[in-house]
Protein backbone atom coordinates (compact mmCIF):
# COMPACT_ATOMS: atom_id res chain seq x y z
CA UNK A 1 0.00 0.00 0.00
CA UNK A 2 1.37 3.30 -0.82
CA UNK A 3 1.40 6.15 2.34
CA UNK A 4 0.96 9.23 1.53
CA UNK A 5 1.52 12.32 3.62
CA UNK A 6 -1.39 14.68 4.67
CA UNK A 7 -0.61 17.13 2.23
CA UNK A 8 -0.58 14.70 -0.85
CA UNK A 9 -3.72 12.90 0.75
CA UNK A 10 -5.92 16.54 1.12
CA UNK A 11 -4.02 17.15 -2.84
CA UNK A 12 -5.00 13.79 -4.18
CA UNK A 13 -8.79 14.26 -2.74
CA UNK A 14 -9.41 17.74 -3.45
CA UNK A 15 -8.26 16.72 -7.23
CA UNK A 16 -10.70 13.43 -7.35
CA UNK A 17 -13.20 15.64 -5.60
CA UNK A 18 -12.84 17.98 -8.99
CA UNK A 19 -12.94 14.94 -10.88
CA UNK A 20 -16.78 13.83 -9.83
CA UNK A 21 -17.57 17.38 -10.12
CA UNK A 22 -16.97 18.99 -7.25
CA UNK A 23 -15.79 22.25 -6.77
CA UNK A 24 -12.58 23.08 -5.33
CA UNK A 25 -13.28 26.57 -3.72
CA UNK A 26 -16.22 25.08 -1.99
CA UNK A 27 -13.63 23.21 -0.16
CA UNK A 28 -10.98 26.27 0.53
CA UNK A 29 -12.10 29.23 2.77
CA UNK A 30 -14.32 29.46 6.07
CA UNK A 31 -17.53 30.40 4.66
CA UNK A 32 -18.69 26.85 4.45
CA UNK A 33 -19.02 23.74 6.80
CA UNK A 34 -16.98 20.70 4.93
CA UNK A 35 -15.23 17.58 6.04
CA UNK A 36 -12.45 16.02 3.83
CA UNK A 37 -12.00 12.31 4.79
CA UNK A 38 -9.34 10.23 3.38
CA UNK A 39 -9.64 6.60 4.45
CA UNK A 40 -9.85 6.65 8.28
CA UNK A 41 -7.85 10.64 8.49
CA UNK A 42 -9.86 13.61 8.74
CA UNK A 43 -7.98 15.37 6.60
CA UNK A 44 -9.93 18.85 7.17
CA UNK A 45 -13.34 20.31 9.17
CA UNK A 46 -15.02 23.17 9.56
CA UNK A 47 -18.47 24.18 11.23
CA UNK A 48 -20.38 27.26 10.80
CA UNK A 49 -23.10 28.80 12.54
CA UNK A 50 -25.76 26.16 13.41
CA UNK A 51 -24.01 23.16 12.54
CA UNK A 52 -21.81 21.00 14.47
CA UNK A 53 -19.68 18.40 13.11
CA UNK A 54 -17.77 16.04 15.39
CA UNK A 55 -15.73 12.80 13.96
CA UNK A 56 -14.02 9.95 15.80
CA UNK A 57 -11.30 7.82 14.08
CA UNK A 58 -11.91 4.10 14.07
CA UNK A 59 -9.94 1.68 12.64
CA UNK A 60 -11.29 1.74 9.48
CA UNK A 61 -12.82 4.75 8.86
CA UNK A 62 -15.07 7.54 10.76
CA UNK A 63 -17.76 8.05 13.03
CA UNK A 64 -19.57 11.48 12.49
CA UNK A 65 -21.97 13.28 14.29
CA UNK A 66 -23.89 16.36 12.20
CA UNK A 67 -25.82 18.43 14.15
CA UNK A 68 -28.48 21.19 12.80
CA UNK A 69 -29.48 23.30 15.32
CA UNK A 70 -32.76 23.97 15.85
CA UNK A 71 -34.25 26.75 13.23
CA UNK A 72 -30.83 26.99 11.61
CA UNK A 73 -30.90 28.10 8.16
CA UNK A 74 -27.82 27.32 6.59
CA UNK A 75 -27.56 29.14 3.43
CA UNK A 76 -24.36 27.56 1.83
CA UNK A 77 -24.52 23.55 1.61
CA UNK A 78 -22.29 21.08 3.61
CA UNK A 79 -19.90 19.93 1.73
CA UNK A 80 -18.60 16.50 2.13
CA UNK A 81 -15.79 14.49 0.37
CA UNK A 82 -14.98 11.06 1.18
CA UNK A 83 -12.92 8.87 0.02
CA UNK A 84 -9.81 6.50 -0.95
CA UNK A 85 -6.84 6.60 -3.03
CA UNK A 86 -5.04 3.86 -2.88
CA UNK A 87 -6.15 0.94 -5.08
CA UNK A 88 -6.91 -1.65 -1.76
CA UNK A 89 -8.77 -0.91 1.31
CA UNK A 90 -12.16 -0.48 3.28
CA UNK A 91 -13.27 2.84 4.57
CA UNK A 92 -16.39 2.48 7.29
CA UNK A 93 -18.23 5.85 7.87
CA UNK A 94 -20.73 5.97 10.74
CA UNK A 95 -22.91 8.66 10.57
CA UNK A 96 -25.66 9.93 12.71
CA UNK A 97 -27.60 13.06 11.49
CA UNK A 98 -29.78 15.27 13.14
CA UNK A 99 -31.59 18.12 11.74
CA UNK A 100 -33.85 19.34 14.73
CA UNK A 101 -36.89 20.95 14.44
CA UNK A 102 -37.39 24.17 11.75
CA UNK A 103 -34.04 23.92 10.79
CA UNK A 104 -32.63 23.63 7.20
CA UNK A 105 -29.47 22.14 5.21
CA UNK A 106 -28.50 21.36 2.07
CA UNK A 107 -25.24 18.87 1.95
CA UNK A 108 -23.32 18.09 -1.05
CA UNK A 109 -21.24 14.78 -0.45
CA UNK A 110 -18.94 13.31 -3.15
CA UNK A 111 -17.74 10.04 -3.31
CA UNK A 112 -13.83 9.50 -4.62
CA UNK A 113 -11.76 6.10 -5.22
CA UNK A 114 -10.26 7.33 -8.24
CA UNK A 115 -8.07 4.52 -7.84
CA UNK A 116 -9.96 0.94 -7.22
CA UNK A 117 -9.10 -1.93 -7.85
CA UNK A 118 -10.29 -3.65 -4.81
CA UNK A 119 -12.26 -0.90 -2.41
CA UNK A 120 -14.90 -1.57 -0.10
CA UNK A 121 -17.05 1.44 1.16
CA UNK A 122 -19.66 1.22 3.71
CA UNK A 123 -21.67 4.13 4.66
CA UNK A 124 -24.32 3.95 7.49
CA UNK A 125 -26.48 6.39 8.22
CA UNK A 126 -29.02 7.10 11.28
CA UNK A 127 -30.97 10.02 10.00
CA UNK A 128 -33.75 12.18 12.03
CA UNK A 129 -35.17 15.44 10.19
CA UNK A 130 -37.48 16.80 13.25
CA UNK A 131 -40.73 18.78 12.34
CA UNK A 132 -41.12 21.19 9.75
CA UNK A 133 -37.35 20.65 8.90
CA UNK A 134 -35.52 20.61 5.87
CA UNK A 135 -32.40 18.26 5.11
CA UNK A 136 -31.55 18.15 1.33
CA UNK A 137 -28.66 15.46 0.50
CA UNK A 138 -27.18 15.17 -2.87
CA UNK A 139 -24.17 12.73 -3.31
CA UNK A 140 -22.01 12.00 -6.54
CA UNK A 141 -19.45 8.93 -6.42
CA UNK A 142 -16.45 8.95 -8.91
CA UNK A 143 -15.13 5.33 -8.54
CA UNK A 144 -12.52 5.80 -11.67
CA UNK A 145 -12.34 3.29 -14.43
CA UNK A 146 -11.51 -0.26 -13.43
CA UNK A 147 -14.38 -1.09 -11.46
CA UNK A 148 -13.15 -2.39 -7.79
CA UNK A 149 -15.29 -1.10 -5.87
CA UNK A 150 -18.05 -2.30 -3.57
CA UNK A 151 -20.36 0.59 -2.25
CA UNK A 152 -22.67 -0.03 0.58
CA UNK A 153 -24.83 2.56 1.22
CA UNK A 154 -27.32 1.96 4.25
CA UNK A 155 -29.72 4.67 5.59
CA UNK A 156 -32.46 4.71 8.19
CA UNK A 157 -34.50 7.87 7.73
CA UNK A 158 -37.11 9.19 10.71
CA UNK A 159 -38.76 12.52 8.64
CA UNK A 160 -40.92 14.17 11.57
CA UNK A 161 -44.34 16.35 11.22
CA UNK A 162 -44.04 18.55 7.95
CA UNK A 163 -40.46 17.77 7.44
CA UNK A 164 -38.48 17.03 4.20
CA UNK A 165 -36.08 14.58 3.45
CA UNK A 166 -34.62 14.50 0.30
CA UNK A 167 -31.76 12.39 -1.43
CA UNK A 168 -30.02 12.02 -4.39
CA UNK A 169 -27.09 9.66 -5.46
CA UNK A 170 -25.71 10.28 -8.97
CA UNK A 171 -22.76 7.69 -10.31
CA UNK A 172 -22.99 8.61 -14.16
CA UNK A 173 -19.13 9.13 -14.31
CA UNK A 174 -16.49 6.34 -14.32
CA UNK A 175 -17.20 2.74 -13.53
CA UNK A 176 -20.20 1.79 -11.08
CA UNK A 177 -18.63 -1.56 -9.55
CA UNK A 178 -20.62 -3.64 -6.90
CA UNK A 179 -23.41 -0.92 -5.46
CA UNK A 180 -25.89 -2.26 -2.64
CA UNK A 181 -28.20 0.38 -1.82
CA UNK A 182 -30.17 0.17 0.97
CA UNK A 183 -32.58 3.35 1.88
CA UNK A 184 -35.56 3.12 4.36
CA UNK A 185 -37.59 6.41 5.52
CA UNK A 186 -40.35 6.42 7.86
CA UNK A 187 -42.73 9.80 7.07
CA UNK A 188 -44.57 11.35 9.70
CA UNK A 189 -47.52 13.48 9.37
CA UNK A 190 -47.33 15.97 6.02
CA UNK A 191 -43.82 14.83 5.50
CA UNK A 192 -41.93 14.46 2.64
CA UNK A 193 -39.46 11.85 1.33
CA UNK A 194 -37.47 11.63 -1.76
CA UNK A 195 -35.54 8.83 -2.81
CA UNK A 196 -33.60 8.97 -6.21
CA UNK A 197 -30.98 6.83 -7.62
CA UNK A 198 -29.02 7.53 -10.95
CA UNK A 199 -26.47 5.06 -12.45
CA UNK A 200 -24.82 4.21 -15.13
CA UNK A 201 -23.71 0.41 -15.35
CA UNK A 202 -21.01 -0.63 -17.62
CA UNK A 203 -18.33 -3.15 -17.76
CA UNK A 204 -19.67 -5.77 -15.07
CA UNK A 205 -21.18 -3.57 -13.13
CA UNK A 206 -23.37 -5.23 -10.51
CA UNK A 207 -25.87 -2.44 -9.16
CA UNK A 208 -28.64 -3.29 -6.64
CA UNK A 209 -31.18 -0.35 -5.14
CA UNK A 210 -33.60 -0.93 -2.70
CA UNK A 211 -35.66 2.20 -2.09
CA UNK A 212 -38.13 1.98 0.96
CA UNK A 213 -40.71 4.62 2.03
CA UNK A 214 -43.01 4.22 4.63
CA UNK A 215 -45.81 6.83 4.79
CA UNK A 216 -47.03 6.58 8.45
CA UNK A 217 -48.34 9.76 8.74
CA UNK A 218 -51.73 11.61 7.62
CA UNK A 219 -50.69 13.50 4.07
CA UNK A 220 -47.44 12.14 4.39
CA UNK A 221 -45.76 12.14 0.40
CA UNK A 222 -42.86 10.03 -0.90
CA UNK A 223 -41.18 9.65 -4.41
CA UNK A 224 -38.74 6.69 -4.69
CA UNK A 225 -37.11 7.69 -8.35
CA UNK A 226 -34.59 5.03 -9.88
CA UNK A 227 -32.64 6.13 -13.38
CA UNK A 228 -30.19 3.37 -14.99
CA UNK A 229 -28.28 3.12 -18.17
CA UNK A 230 -27.13 -0.23 -18.34
CA UNK A 231 -24.08 -1.09 -21.03
CA UNK A 232 -22.26 -4.15 -22.26
CA UNK A 233 -22.64 -7.26 -19.09
CA UNK A 234 -23.73 -4.51 -16.60
CA UNK A 235 -26.65 -5.92 -14.55
CA UNK A 236 -29.04 -4.14 -12.11
CA UNK A 237 -32.00 -4.95 -9.76
CA UNK A 238 -34.24 -2.09 -8.72
CA UNK A 239 -36.84 -2.70 -5.80
CA UNK A 240 -39.00 0.38 -5.01
CA UNK A 241 -41.24 -0.16 -1.94
CA UNK A 242 -43.58 2.47 -0.95
CA UNK A 243 -46.57 1.74 2.00
CA UNK A 244 -49.24 4.24 2.10
CA UNK A 245 -50.03 3.57 5.85
CA UNK A 246 -51.74 6.84 6.56
CA UNK A 247 -54.89 8.99 5.59
CA UNK A 248 -54.17 10.76 2.37
CA UNK A 249 -50.47 9.48 2.27
CA UNK A 250 -49.56 9.67 -1.45
CA UNK A 251 -46.57 7.75 -3.02
CA UNK A 252 -45.25 6.99 -6.48
CA UNK A 253 -42.28 4.67 -7.16
CA UNK A 254 -40.83 5.43 -10.82
CA UNK A 255 -37.98 3.10 -12.19
CA UNK A 256 -36.66 3.60 -15.87
CA UNK A 257 -33.82 1.54 -17.03
CA UNK A 258 -32.74 1.68 -20.21
CA UNK A 259 -30.75 -0.89 -21.31
CA UNK A 260 -28.04 -0.34 -24.26
CA UNK A 261 -26.66 -3.71 -26.21
CA UNK A 262 -27.62 -7.17 -26.06
CA UNK A 263 -25.64 -8.43 -23.03
CA UNK A 264 -26.71 -5.82 -19.89
CA UNK A 265 -29.65 -7.17 -17.65
CA UNK A 266 -32.64 -4.88 -15.43
CA UNK A 267 -35.19 -5.90 -13.11
CA UNK A 268 -37.30 -3.88 -11.50
CA UNK A 269 -39.26 -4.84 -8.73
CA UNK A 270 -41.75 -2.61 -7.34
CA UNK A 271 -43.76 -2.86 -4.49
CA UNK A 272 -46.66 -1.08 -3.55
CA UNK A 273 -48.95 -1.27 -0.19
CA UNK A 274 -51.89 0.83 0.79
CA UNK A 275 -53.56 -0.10 4.68
CA UNK A 276 -55.49 2.72 5.02
CA UNK A 277 -58.22 3.18 2.41
CA UNK A 278 -57.81 6.96 1.76
CA UNK A 279 -54.06 6.65 1.02
CA UNK A 280 -52.72 6.00 -2.71
CA UNK A 281 -49.49 4.56 -4.16
CA UNK A 282 -49.04 4.66 -7.72
CA UNK A 283 -45.91 3.06 -9.57
CA UNK A 284 -44.53 2.58 -13.24
CA UNK A 285 -41.82 0.79 -14.39
CA UNK A 286 -39.82 0.51 -17.65
CA UNK A 287 -37.07 -0.93 -19.04
CA UNK A 288 -35.75 -0.78 -22.76
CA UNK A 289 -33.64 -0.14 -25.21
CA UNK A 290 -33.06 3.50 -25.96
CA UNK A 291 -35.90 4.93 -27.82
CA UNK A 292 -35.33 4.62 -31.25
CA UNK A 293 -37.35 7.94 -32.21
CA UNK A 294 -34.92 9.59 -29.27
CA UNK A 295 -32.27 8.88 -31.24
CA UNK A 296 -33.63 9.66 -34.62
CA UNK A 297 -34.72 13.19 -33.62
CA UNK A 298 -31.35 14.43 -32.64
CA UNK A 299 -29.75 12.38 -35.29
CA UNK A 300 -32.08 14.84 -37.61
CA UNK A 301 -30.45 17.57 -35.97
CA UNK A 302 -27.16 16.66 -36.62
CA UNK A 303 -26.16 14.71 -34.28
CA UNK A 304 -23.96 10.66 -35.37
CA UNK A 305 -25.82 8.57 -33.68
CA UNK A 306 -23.02 7.82 -30.86
CA UNK A 307 -23.42 11.42 -29.66
CA UNK A 308 -27.30 11.01 -29.91
CA UNK A 309 -27.07 8.08 -27.25
CA UNK A 310 -24.96 10.30 -25.22
CA UNK A 311 -26.99 13.30 -25.18
CA UNK A 312 -30.25 10.83 -23.84
CA UNK A 313 -27.71 8.89 -21.28
CA UNK A 314 -26.44 12.31 -19.66
CA UNK A 315 -30.10 13.55 -20.05
CA UNK A 316 -32.39 10.66 -17.57
CA UNK A 317 -28.91 10.69 -15.74
CA UNK A 318 -28.87 14.39 -15.38
CA UNK B 1 -32.92 21.09 -54.35
CA UNK B 2 -35.05 17.67 -54.24
CA UNK B 3 -35.99 15.04 -56.66
CA UNK B 4 -37.72 12.36 -55.50
CA UNK B 5 -38.15 9.70 -58.50
CA UNK B 6 -40.42 6.69 -58.57
CA UNK B 7 -39.84 5.97 -54.73
CA UNK B 8 -42.14 2.68 -53.79
CA UNK B 9 -42.46 1.35 -50.48
CA UNK B 10 -43.98 -1.64 -49.61
CA UNK B 11 -44.14 -2.99 -45.85
CA UNK B 12 -46.18 -6.43 -45.18
CA UNK B 13 -47.31 -7.13 -48.83
CA UNK B 14 -48.85 -3.68 -48.96
CA UNK B 15 -48.03 -0.47 -51.09
CA UNK B 16 -47.29 2.58 -48.56
CA UNK B 17 -45.75 4.91 -51.25
CA UNK B 18 -45.89 3.99 -54.89
CA UNK B 19 -43.81 5.20 -57.72
CA UNK B 20 -44.04 8.87 -56.47
CA UNK B 21 -42.54 11.65 -57.97
CA UNK B 22 -42.03 15.11 -56.34
CA UNK B 23 -39.89 18.18 -57.51
CA UNK B 24 -39.17 20.66 -54.73
CA UNK B 25 -37.45 23.62 -55.91
CA UNK B 26 -34.45 25.73 -54.23
CA UNK B 27 -36.22 28.28 -51.90
CA UNK B 28 -39.95 27.26 -51.82
CA UNK B 29 -42.84 26.29 -49.37
CA UNK B 30 -43.92 22.63 -51.27
CA UNK B 31 -47.43 21.95 -49.98
CA UNK B 32 -48.50 17.87 -49.61
CA UNK B 33 -51.67 17.44 -48.83
CA UNK B 34 -53.62 14.80 -48.52
CA UNK B 35 -56.26 12.82 -46.35
CA UNK B 36 -55.01 10.88 -43.25
CA UNK B 37 -53.39 7.26 -44.00
CA UNK B 38 -52.31 8.71 -47.02
CA UNK B 39 -48.96 8.03 -46.47
CA UNK B 40 -47.83 11.56 -45.79
CA UNK B 41 -45.73 10.98 -42.94
CA UNK B 42 -44.09 7.79 -44.43
CA UNK B 43 -42.90 10.04 -47.47
CA UNK B 44 -41.44 12.26 -44.55
CA UNK B 45 -39.74 9.54 -43.16
CA UNK B 46 -37.97 8.00 -46.57
CA UNK B 47 -36.77 11.58 -47.01
CA UNK B 48 -35.31 11.59 -43.88
CA UNK B 49 -33.83 8.46 -43.62
CA UNK B 50 -35.95 7.67 -40.80
CA UNK B 51 -38.21 4.95 -39.59
CA UNK B 52 -36.05 1.88 -40.51
CA UNK B 53 -37.91 2.31 -43.78
CA UNK B 54 -35.91 1.21 -46.97
CA UNK B 55 -37.67 2.05 -49.94
CA UNK B 56 -38.32 -1.28 -52.18
CA UNK B 57 -37.44 1.16 -55.42
CA UNK B 58 -36.80 4.93 -56.87
CA UNK B 59 -34.37 7.62 -55.84
CA UNK B 60 -33.91 10.89 -53.93
CA UNK B 61 -31.74 13.22 -55.02
CA UNK B 62 -30.59 16.09 -53.10
CA UNK B 63 -28.63 18.87 -54.45
CA UNK B 64 -27.61 16.58 -57.32
CA UNK B 65 -26.02 13.57 -54.81
CA UNK B 66 -28.00 10.54 -54.37
CA UNK B 67 -29.22 10.20 -50.39
CA UNK B 68 -31.29 7.09 -50.91
CA UNK B 69 -29.29 4.73 -48.79
CA UNK B 70 -27.30 7.78 -46.56
CA UNK B 71 -28.30 7.71 -42.45
CA UNK B 72 -30.00 10.19 -40.88
CA UNK B 73 -26.94 12.37 -40.05
CA UNK B 74 -25.42 12.34 -43.17
CA UNK B 75 -28.57 13.78 -44.64
CA UNK B 76 -28.96 16.12 -41.87
CA UNK B 77 -24.72 16.76 -42.39
CA UNK B 78 -26.79 17.96 -45.83
CA UNK B 79 -28.90 20.03 -44.89
CA UNK B 80 -32.08 18.11 -44.27
CA UNK B 81 -34.35 17.90 -41.17
CA UNK B 82 -37.65 16.87 -39.74
CA UNK B 83 -40.08 18.42 -37.60
CA UNK B 84 -41.62 14.67 -36.54
CA UNK B 85 -45.50 15.06 -36.26
CA UNK B 86 -45.17 13.70 -32.80
CA UNK B 87 -41.81 14.74 -31.43
CA UNK B 88 -39.95 12.69 -29.13
CA UNK B 89 -40.02 13.72 -25.32
CA UNK B 90 -36.27 13.57 -23.61
CA UNK B 91 -35.97 13.52 -20.04
CA UNK B 92 -33.14 15.90 -19.08
CA UNK B 93 -32.32 18.08 -22.46
CA UNK B 94 -33.55 21.09 -21.82
CA UNK B 95 -34.83 23.17 -24.45
CA UNK B 96 -31.87 25.55 -24.27
CA UNK B 97 -29.60 22.90 -24.83
CA UNK B 98 -32.37 21.13 -27.51
CA UNK B 99 -32.05 24.51 -29.65
CA UNK B 100 -27.85 24.51 -29.87
CA UNK B 101 -27.66 20.46 -30.85
CA UNK B 102 -27.06 21.37 -34.11
CA UNK B 103 -23.28 22.64 -33.44
CA UNK B 104 -24.06 26.18 -35.07
CA UNK B 105 -23.65 28.53 -31.91
CA UNK B 106 -24.80 31.68 -32.89
CA UNK B 107 -25.87 32.63 -28.75
CA UNK B 108 -28.35 32.40 -26.83
CA UNK B 109 -29.99 35.48 -28.12
CA UNK B 110 -30.73 33.40 -31.45
CA UNK B 111 -32.20 30.87 -29.57
CA UNK B 112 -34.43 32.92 -27.53
CA UNK B 113 -35.80 35.01 -30.84
CA UNK B 114 -36.32 31.62 -32.21
CA UNK B 115 -38.90 30.69 -29.01
CA UNK B 116 -40.55 34.20 -29.74
CA UNK B 117 -41.13 33.69 -33.25
CA UNK B 118 -43.11 29.91 -32.15
CA UNK B 119 -45.19 32.50 -29.78
CA UNK B 120 -43.19 30.64 -26.43
CA UNK B 121 -41.83 33.40 -23.82
CA UNK B 122 -38.33 32.66 -23.37
CA UNK B 123 -37.72 33.40 -20.04
CA UNK B 124 -40.30 30.19 -19.36
CA UNK B 125 -39.09 27.63 -21.52
CA UNK B 126 -35.39 27.69 -21.92
CA UNK B 127 -34.45 25.76 -18.47
CA UNK B 128 -37.39 23.64 -19.09
CA UNK B 129 -36.79 19.94 -20.25
CA UNK B 130 -38.43 18.71 -23.62
CA UNK B 131 -39.95 16.14 -21.37
CA UNK B 132 -44.02 15.19 -20.61
CA UNK B 133 -43.90 17.99 -18.21
CA UNK B 134 -45.10 20.25 -21.71
CA UNK B 135 -47.82 19.80 -23.28
CA UNK B 136 -48.46 18.44 -27.04
CA UNK B 137 -49.15 21.89 -28.53
CA UNK B 138 -45.83 23.62 -26.61
CA UNK B 139 -43.27 20.60 -27.50
CA UNK B 140 -45.04 21.27 -31.46
CA UNK B 141 -43.77 24.83 -30.98
CA UNK B 142 -40.35 23.71 -29.57
CA UNK B 143 -39.82 21.43 -32.83
CA UNK B 144 -40.30 23.99 -35.23
CA UNK B 145 -37.97 26.41 -33.17
CA UNK B 146 -35.53 24.04 -33.24
CA UNK B 147 -35.73 23.92 -37.07
CA UNK B 148 -35.53 27.97 -37.11
CA UNK B 149 -32.11 27.26 -35.27
CA UNK B 150 -30.91 24.48 -37.33
CA UNK B 151 -31.44 26.70 -40.63
CA UNK B 152 -31.38 23.84 -43.13
CA UNK B 153 -31.49 24.13 -46.37
CA UNK B 154 -34.59 21.89 -46.42
CA UNK B 155 -37.56 21.78 -43.20
CA UNK B 156 -39.58 18.71 -43.64
CA UNK B 157 -42.67 19.77 -41.02
CA UNK B 158 -45.30 16.74 -40.19
CA UNK B 159 -48.27 18.09 -39.79
CA UNK B 160 -46.88 21.06 -38.03
CA UNK B 161 -50.24 22.02 -36.88
CA UNK B 162 -51.42 18.97 -35.42
CA UNK B 163 -51.99 19.56 -31.09
CA UNK B 164 -51.82 23.54 -32.33
CA UNK B 165 -54.71 25.74 -30.82
CA UNK B 166 -56.37 28.06 -33.06
CA UNK B 167 -54.81 30.87 -31.00
CA UNK B 168 -50.98 29.72 -31.44
CA UNK B 169 -52.34 29.25 -35.30
CA UNK B 170 -50.43 32.43 -36.65
CA UNK B 171 -47.52 32.01 -35.36
CA UNK B 172 -46.68 28.31 -36.46
CA UNK B 173 -47.24 29.90 -39.66
CA UNK B 174 -45.48 32.58 -38.93
CA UNK B 175 -42.79 30.36 -37.56
CA UNK B 176 -42.70 28.41 -41.40
CA UNK B 177 -42.66 31.64 -43.18
CA UNK B 178 -39.63 32.87 -40.98
CA UNK B 179 -37.68 29.77 -41.82
CA UNK B 180 -38.20 30.01 -45.60
CA UNK B 181 -37.12 33.66 -45.34
CA UNK B 182 -33.88 32.38 -43.62
CA UNK B 183 -33.46 30.26 -46.68
CA UNK B 184 -34.61 26.97 -45.71
CA UNK B 185 -37.05 25.37 -48.84
CA UNK B 186 -39.97 23.82 -46.65
CA UNK B 187 -41.59 20.52 -47.27
CA UNK B 188 -44.48 21.06 -45.32
CA UNK B 189 -46.71 17.96 -44.89
CA UNK B 190 -50.65 18.51 -43.85
CA UNK B 191 -54.02 17.42 -44.50
CA UNK B 192 -55.20 21.15 -43.67
CA UNK B 193 -56.09 23.52 -46.50
CA UNK B 194 -55.90 26.63 -44.28
CA UNK B 195 -52.23 25.72 -43.35
CA UNK B 196 -51.32 24.96 -46.97
CA UNK B 197 -52.32 28.55 -48.03
CA UNK B 198 -48.89 29.64 -47.14
CA UNK B 199 -46.95 26.80 -49.57
CA UNK B 200 -45.94 28.22 -52.86
CA UNK B 201 -47.12 25.00 -54.73
CA UNK B 202 -48.67 22.10 -53.57
CA UNK B 203 -48.99 18.55 -54.15
CA UNK B 204 -52.12 16.60 -53.61
CA UNK B 205 -51.14 12.97 -52.54
CA UNK B 206 -53.19 9.87 -52.15
CA UNK B 207 -52.64 6.55 -52.03
CA UNK B 208 -49.17 6.72 -51.41
CA UNK B 209 -48.62 8.73 -54.67
CA UNK B 210 -48.66 12.33 -55.73
CA UNK B 211 -51.99 12.80 -57.70
CA UNK B 212 -51.53 16.67 -58.81
CA UNK B 213 -49.74 19.57 -58.50
CA UNK B 214 -50.12 23.03 -58.67
CA UNK B 215 -50.69 26.75 -57.61
CA UNK B 216 -52.24 26.96 -53.96
CA UNK B 217 -55.39 28.31 -55.23
CA UNK B 218 -55.90 26.05 -57.90
CA UNK B 219 -55.12 22.83 -55.70
CA UNK B 220 -56.84 23.63 -52.68
CA UNK B 221 -60.10 23.71 -54.77
CA UNK B 222 -59.07 20.58 -56.60
CA UNK B 223 -58.61 18.99 -52.73
CA UNK B 224 -61.80 20.34 -51.44
CA UNK B 225 -63.65 19.22 -54.73
CA UNK B 226 -62.02 15.54 -55.62
CA UNK B 227 -60.39 14.54 -52.51
CA UNK B 228 -62.57 15.47 -49.50
CA UNK B 229 -65.78 14.12 -50.66
CA UNK B 230 -63.81 10.95 -51.43
CA UNK B 231 -64.99 7.63 -50.42
CA UNK B 232 -61.87 5.67 -51.79
CA UNK B 233 -59.28 6.64 -49.25
CA UNK B 234 -56.33 5.45 -50.81
CA UNK B 235 -57.78 3.68 -53.36
CA UNK B 236 -58.45 6.51 -56.07
CA UNK B 237 -60.59 5.01 -59.27
CA UNK B 238 -58.86 6.85 -61.50
CA UNK B 239 -54.98 8.04 -61.03
CA UNK B 240 -54.76 11.57 -61.20
CA UNK B 241 -57.90 12.31 -61.84
CA UNK B 242 -61.58 13.37 -61.12
CA UNK B 243 -63.46 10.69 -58.95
Amino acid sequence: MINYSIEKEYEGMVEAYQKAGGDRDSLLGGGTARLVIHGNKVLDQNGVAGIKIETRKTEKGININLLIEEGAKITHPVHLCFGLLPKEGLQEITMKVVAQDNSEVSVVAHCVFPNAVKVIHKMDADITIGNNARFDYKETHYHGEFGGIEVIPRAAVKVGKGGVFQSNLTISQGRVGKLDYDFEVFCQEEAVAELVVKAYGKGVDDIKIWEKIHLDGAGARGLAKSRLVLSDKAKAEVKGETYGNAPFARGHVDCIELVNGTEAVAIAIPIVSVTDGRAKITHEAAIGSIDKKQVETLMARGLDESEAVDVIVKGILK
Amino acid sequence: MLEIQNLSLNLGGKSIICDLNLHINKSEIHGVLGKNGTGKSTLAFLIMGAGNYVPTAGRLIFENEDITSLSIFRRAQLGISLAWQEPARIEGLSVRDYLMLNGKPRGVKYVEDYLSVVGLEPGEYLDRDIDNTLSGGERKRIEMASILAMRPKLAILDEPDSGIDILALPSLLNAITEMNKQGSSVLLITHNEKVVEIAHCISVMCAGKILKTGEPGEMNLWFKENCQPCAHVNEPEKEGGKR
